[in-house]
């Protein structure tokens, strides 16, 4: 492979220990030493990578969180732009500015697209396991250029702008990461047949509308705790809907499978668990209530759920 | 309640998800006791527990990059005034609302979702710096005076309408990860089921979920209209 997903994991440690760095010097950061730590520490997860021994890499993990959970985590300051100043450099460069922008989902989806099978010497162009995330690093990569070009900015001052926006999520940045962790501890420990067993030994299924709802509803319950769909899935269609739904309903395993997706996702619209998109939104958009985007979400997740069970209802013996 | 085949104690992980939500501790903290309580309660020593952890921490590192990668060149656009020229631009569609104006980003979300092309949008490339200025804008040009409340729920629901369009579309397409996993899983099971067939039986759900969406961004207007003429009488 020629453009391999770790170049882009040297990238992102390269600019979170610039982010360190920077956080270290800005004297207006009342906790600069703490805050420069915890993005020191992340630089040192994506530099060093799988030569990490787990263990460090573990404690290292429960380090950040200490230093996130007990705030030491805090906003520094920014060289921001008058708004005056803003708005006549977006009188001046116009509809240019959105070229840039709209450069990071091109060239990811010509990427993972229409590149996917180019090779050069026999070498794959880009990483075949990971493609859309290779590409997604070419496109900000390319972004970054442009924009420099555009505006005649350095890349020092991207970095510096990238700091800004790194600095208003805080440690909402590592929340995601941290759940995934949790999601693979959950099942490491066994959380599926447990929650699986608890659903099947406690409710009577001989209803076809009763099994449809303990179906449906368990997806997105499961969800909503797991915050993943995917670990949803395999857990409530192994423990309710092949037996139960297929096994005695006689359901159309297609029909079963994609509104049982479908139901876990309604979930995932309501849980803080998905933190990369419920949470992490709320602080990219610099909402003051975390839970707005999920508040937001509730009142379209729950009539689809309902939807779905009578969905599955109608059509699961077409 | 005692059961010899099934073990009943990493249900504690979800019990310290829900009292820590719940009491409103600090979400990391949270994570972190409930990784503690689950690998106890499924009898892994510290030393097992730390290298569990730093191995999944170091397999997931993945997950960031797709937030944190484009923030550098949205940062930077960001400071010449992408923000302040989606609003212009807006502003200058009279017909735009800002109920409207996700309408249409739903569709073209959940459309290009379904086939295949999921990074068209996104949080940190689309709706931060595009799509919530631009909601923002439409309704800053019929109410100048657009209280707080109201600007941060318009940037709530742009993301909402993000999530909605790209998880209810992309479920719709055949090539994606979940219909796989969902068939790999049912190959288990010894159920044979066409990949074709489980992205077809999932399009009643993603249109539902379009209209009940479509339908409450069309009140919504409804509702900054109602609440703006409370606030001025």
């Amino acid at each position: 492979m020629i453009i391999r997903l770790d170049y882009f994991y040297y990238v992102l440690g390269a600019m979170l220990l610039a982010i360190a760095v920077m956080t270290l010097r800005d004297r207006h950061n009342p906790k600069r030493y703490s805050s420069a730590l915890f993005w020191g520490l992340y630089a040192v997860v994506y530099l060093a990578g799988e030569e990490l021994p787990p263990m460090a890499a573990g404690a290292l993990m429960v380090v950040m969180a200490l230093l996130a959970g007990f705030g030491g985590v805090a906003l520094g300051r920014h060289g921001e732009r008058t708004p005056q100043e803003r708005q006549s450099s977006a009188a001046r460069l116009g509809h240019k500015l959105l070229l840039p922008a709209l450069a990071i989902p091109f060239v990811t989806m010509i990427g993972s697209t229409l590149l996917k099978d180019v090779q050069f010497d026999g070498r794959f162009l880009l990483d075949q396991k990971n493609l859309t995330l290779a590409s997604l690093g070419c496109g900000s990569l390319i972004a970054v250029a442009i924009a420099c070009a555009l505006t005649r900015a350095t890349p020092v001052q991207a970095l510096r702008e990238s700091r800004r926006l790194v600095d208003h999520l805080g440690w909402a940045v590592v929340l995601p990461h941290m759940l995934a962790v949790l999601g693979l501890l959950f099942s490491e420990a066994g959380m599926g047949k447990a929650v699986a067993h608890v659903v099947t030994s406690y409710i009577d299924m001989d209803l076809k509308l009763v099994a449809v709802a303990v179906y449906c509803l368990g997806m997105a319950l499961f969800t909503i705790i797991m915050g993943n769909g995917f670990a949803a899935f395999p857990v409530i269609a192994g423990g309710v809907g092949v037996p139960v739904l297929v096994g005695v309903f006689d359901a159309n395993p297609a029909v079963m499978a994609a509104i049982g997706m479908f139901s876990a996702y309604c979930g995932t619209l309501m849980t803080p668990m998905a933190a990369n998109f419920n949470i992490v939104p709320a602080a990219l958009l610099e909402l003051p209530d975390k839970n707005a985007v999920i508040k937001a979400q509730v009142a379209t997740a729950v009539p689809v759920l309902l939807a779905n069970i009578a969905l599955l209802y109608f059509l699961m013996n077409l | 309640m005692l059961n010899h085949t099934v073990n009943l104690w990493p249900l504690l992980g979800v019990a310290v998800i829900i009292v820590g939500f719940a009491l409103r501790a600090h979400p990391v903290l949270v994570v972190v006791a409930a990784c503690f309580v689950t690998g106890f309660a499924a009898a892994m020593d510290v030393p097992t527990l730390l290298a569990t952890l730093g191995a999944a921490f170091i397999k997931t590192r993945n997950l960031p990059l797709i937030l944190l990668l484009p923030l550098a060149a949205i940062g930077l656009l960001e400071r010449y005034g992408l923000k302040e020229h989606a609003q212009a631009s807006i502003a200058r569609i009279k017909s735009a609302t800002t109920g409207r104006l996700l309408i249409v980003y739903l569709a073209i979300r959940e459309v290009s979702a379904a086939f295949g092309l999921t990074s068209i949008g996104g949080h940190p490339n689309m709706v931060r710096p595009l799509i919530a200025p631009m909601a923002e804008g439409a309704a800053e040009v019929r109410y100048p005076k657009l209280p707080d409340t109201l600007r941060h729920r318009i940037r709530a629901m742009s993301a909402a309408t993000d999530n909605v369009g790209l998880f209810f579309g992309e479920d719709v397409f055949v090539a994606f990860g979940a219909i796989v996993l969902m068939q790999t899983f049912l190959l288990g099971e010894g159920l044979n089921v066409d990949p074709l067939h489980i992205a077809l039986w999932g399009i009643p759900t993603a249109v539902t979920a379009f209209i009940i969406h479509a339908w409450r961004l069309h009140r919504f207007d409804a509702q900054i209209a109602r609440t703006m003429k409370r606030m001025a009488p």
